[in-house]
């Protein structure tokens, strides 16, 4: 039968359990009953069981139809993800609580990232699916998660939450800008144009237009026709004019790489939102297990757990100690990398504007 | 002896404690073998350390301008199975929360039609299903429109709009966020199938300043739920958490970005000084049991987030400060009349490829806020400006109309 058009998603209350939907807008409180269980209790007394599980995020239709399985024996048929990828098992039967958590334990899923520690990590398509990607996303995830799950299963706690994101390319796509510590794919070469395909592939001057630096020029060609060049001392590997134009390609093996960012959140708790600023300007790819990212963001949180105090997410913590002293304490090298003389040929106007929702009436 | 591997890179990623995504591959592979392809393909970029999917493609389903991406191996010749190798976004059930049934409908649909690769979830929030060739798609989207779902959106159109939990599992949630999100999805299937403006737009939707889905990072309209008036406090579960041995004044009094909460650890009672509380949620945070968000609850309205590309990330600013809860419900028509003229003047004013923030900074908030017909008010901004080059209107300059000398 042909699509119908505009329906829309299905409406989410068609998929809420029973015990949410006598208790929802009516929650009174919640207890992290222990690593990745919470427990909500409704005003009516009504109490929900949620076991957070984390997963890759690049999963199988078995995966999906397994997790299915397992709601279906304990969950009365309903489940959820988060916004972080992980899946929240909704359990209303108390009864049902440990033998689910065993049934999971059992099939080797890691149970955890709530409270303070470290929970799934957002993150990209990379080199699985992605055009434009500098690195692989779904590989650095597994081998950074593999090595900090104790952060995720409570065996180690924190200061305070720590949020990873990573994304492949300059693009940030995920909050990435804003995570406690990002991974992020980098060009660091000037695209390559195919100067001689170029105008029968792509618009000339939307080309020439889609550059923030304005390092593109147009060229006439030998021939008479207009192209472009690159004044590649202009270039910061963007990568936009490549996604307007696919003759500019930008990846290189060598010089493609990772970089680390630390002290960017989200959430508005104590301090306001912030940027993640750059704290490691390349680490090179170097696939199955990416062992220079997994150190460098292993080293940024072993210091973060032993120096911050109580509740200050890692940006909190680094603006206490002072920028000097991160760099000191985790011997990272400063660099004239990290001394920010990008201006985006425009100056900063909204920096003066309120970014956070703390204000008084 | 067994069969030599063809992906021995990838097979060092089924080691170790966290869930592999390789394994993933290999079982959807077991049923369907040209997803094995995929795996091959991407053991060629570990080995090469460089993609190979080839730029973009222009792909999609009848009457929709964005929803699909399309994909193509740039090693047909090695990789046919993934030759060409097409993303479904699917608009997700508001707030992520499933029945086995329809996601093992969806699970049937995508077995047969596609590669059996998912993200739960993709970075906007949709379901996205990894992999698929030119001549199901369409097919695809009809079984999927069967089953009652949608495509979600791509390129410079409404993107999916996403909400946290909210009030289906949060005791903080200040606004039916998940009912506002979904309401605004429907209202808005024009511009979220279409691709009609300067670029994309997104809409989020946090219960609360902890604001779970990062609106605040990464909508163009970002909803953080907030309320006005007195936090809540219970007096007995303050005691309570002080007997337990929580440190209230280290761990929630010193923790008070406004130093506005005051502990009396003989009587175990708090007081705040609610009109200097900027609603971080901090508090809240550590003593769910004895704090609650204020009564009049509503949400603060925020503008021009987005990531880097083009000229820097933005976070959202302050446009609203409070919206009331009940204006937040059917229907909308504030929020309806807002968002369009916001629209119209984007739409009119933004260049190619610029966001709403973008155009808020190139032209400024003065502007903004006077096709808005809005009142520039102290909670917008951080600090007065600290240049002396102001722009003013004409208009307020009044002169006796004597020229000087």
């Amino acid at each position: 039968m042909p699509a119908k058009t505009d329906i829309g998603p299905p409406y989410f209350k068609d998929f809420l359990p029973k015990v949410i939907l006598d208790n929802y807008g009516k929650w009174d409180y919640h207890e992290i009953v222990k690593p990745g269980v919470l427990m909500h209790v409704g005003e009516s007394g009504d109490k929900l069981w949620s076991v957070r599980v984390g997963g890759a995020r690049l999963i199988c239709t078995d995966r999906v139809r397994e997790y299915c399985d397992i709601a279906d024996e304990f969950c009365d048929g309903h489940f959820r993800f988060t916004s972080r990828h992980n899946v929240e098992f909704l359990v209303a039967d108390e009864a049902k609580l440990e033998p689910l958590i065993k049934v999971l334990t059992d099939k080797g899923y890691p149970i955890g990232g709530t409270g303070n520690g470290i929970t799934s990590i957002v993150h990209t398509q990379g080199w699985v699916h992605c055009h434009t990607p500098a690195t692989d996303a779904s590989g650095p995830v597994k081998a950074v998660m593999d090595e900090l799950i104790d952060y995720f299963t409570g065996v180690k706690t924190l200061p305070a939450q720590l949020r990873i994101a990573l994304a492949c390319c300059l693009n940030m796509c995920g909050a990435v800008h804003c995570s406690d510590i990002a991974i992020l794919g980098i060009h660091r070469k000037p695209p390559k144009p195919d100067v001689n395909k170029l105008p029968k592939v792509c618009e000339v001057p939307s080309t020439i237009s889609s550059c923030p630096t304005y390092a593109i020029k147009p060229k006439k060609l030998e021939d008479g026709t207009k192209s472009i060049e690159i004044n590649d001392e202009r270039c910061m590997y963007c990568g936009n004019c490549y996604t307007m134009c696919p003759a500019m390609p930008l990846a290189d093996p060598e010089a493609d790489g990772i970089a680390i960012w630390v002290g960017g959140k989200v959430s508005n708790a104590r301090s306001g939102p912030k940027f993640s600023k750059l704290a490691i300007p390349f680490l090179p790819n170097n696939p199955p297990r990416w062992p220079e990212v997994v150190d460098a963001i292993k080293n940024i949180v072993e210091l973060y757990a032993a120096d911050a105090r109580k509740y200050e997410r890692v940006g909190d913590w680094i603006e206490r100690i002072g920028w000097e002293t991160f760099f000191d304490k985790t011997g990272i090298p400063f660099t004239d990398m990290h001394i920010d003389d990008f201006d985006g040929g425009a100056p900063p106007p909204h920096i003066a504007f309120r970014t956070t929702a703390q204000f008084r009436f | 002896m067994a069969e030599e591997s063809k992906t021995p890179l990838l097979d060092e990623l089924e080691k170790g404690p966290w869930p592999s995504f390789v394994t993933d591959i290999k079982m959807a592979a077991k049923r369907k073998p040209e997803t094995m392809d995929l795996l091959n393909q991407l053991e060629l970029s570990y080995e090469e350390k460089i993609g190979h999917w080839k730029h973009g493609g222009i792909v999609g389903v009848m009457g929709y301008g964005g929803g699909v991406i399309g994909r193509y191996s740039d090693r047909p010749d090695l990789f046919p199975g993934v030759k060409d190798f097409h993303t479904l976004r699917v608009n997700m059930p508001t707030g992520w929360f499933y029945t086995t049934k329809a996601l093992r409908t969806i699970c049937d649909i995508w077995d047969k039609r596609g590669s059996g690769m998912t993200n739960f979830h993709g970075s906007t929030g949709d379901i996205i299903l990894l992999g698929t060739d030119t001549d199901q798609l369409q097919p695809l989207f009809d079984d999927l429109s069967e089953a009652g779902f949608d495509l979600g959106g791509s390129g410079s159109d409404l993107r999916t709009p996403s909400a946290c939990c909210g009030p289906a599992r949060c005791e903080w949630a200040c606004f039916d966020n998940l009912q506002m999100c979904y309401d605004m999805t429907m209202e808005y299937q024009m511009e979220l199938h279409r691709p009609m403006w300067p670029y994309k737009f997104k809409f989020k939707f946090s219960g609360c300043p902890n604001d779970c889905v990062a609106a605040v990072a990464r909508a163009d309209m970002s909803f953080i739920g907030t309320w006005r008036d007195d936090i809540q406090v219970n007096d007995d579960e303050i005691a309570a958490y002080a007997e337990g041995g929580l440190d209230i004044q280290a761990d929630v009094a010193d923790n008070c970005p406004t130093k506005c909460i005051s502990y009396d650890a003989s009587s175990k009672k708090i007081k705040i000084d609610n009109s200097n509380c900027v609603r971080c949620m901090h508090c809240i945070n550590v003593m769910p049991k004895a704090l609650k968000p204020g009564k009049e609850r509503g949400c603060t309205l925020m503008a021009g987030a987005k990531a880097p590309i083009l000229m820097g990330a933005r976070l959202s600013s302050v446009i609203v400060p409070f919206v009331p809860k009940e204006k937040l419900e059917p229907p909308y028509e504030w929020f309806k009349d807002f968002i369009d003229r916001l629209w119209e003047w984007w739409d009119e004013n933004g260049k190619f490829r610029e966001r709403f923030g973008e155009l808020l900074d190139r032209v400024g908030m003065r502007v903004f806020l006077k096709a808005m017909d809005m009142e520039p008010i102290p909670q917008m901004i951080e600090a007065p400006r600290t240049n002396p080059f102001v722009f003013w209107w004409p208009e307020d300059v009044e002169t006796s109309g004597k020229e000087a000398k």
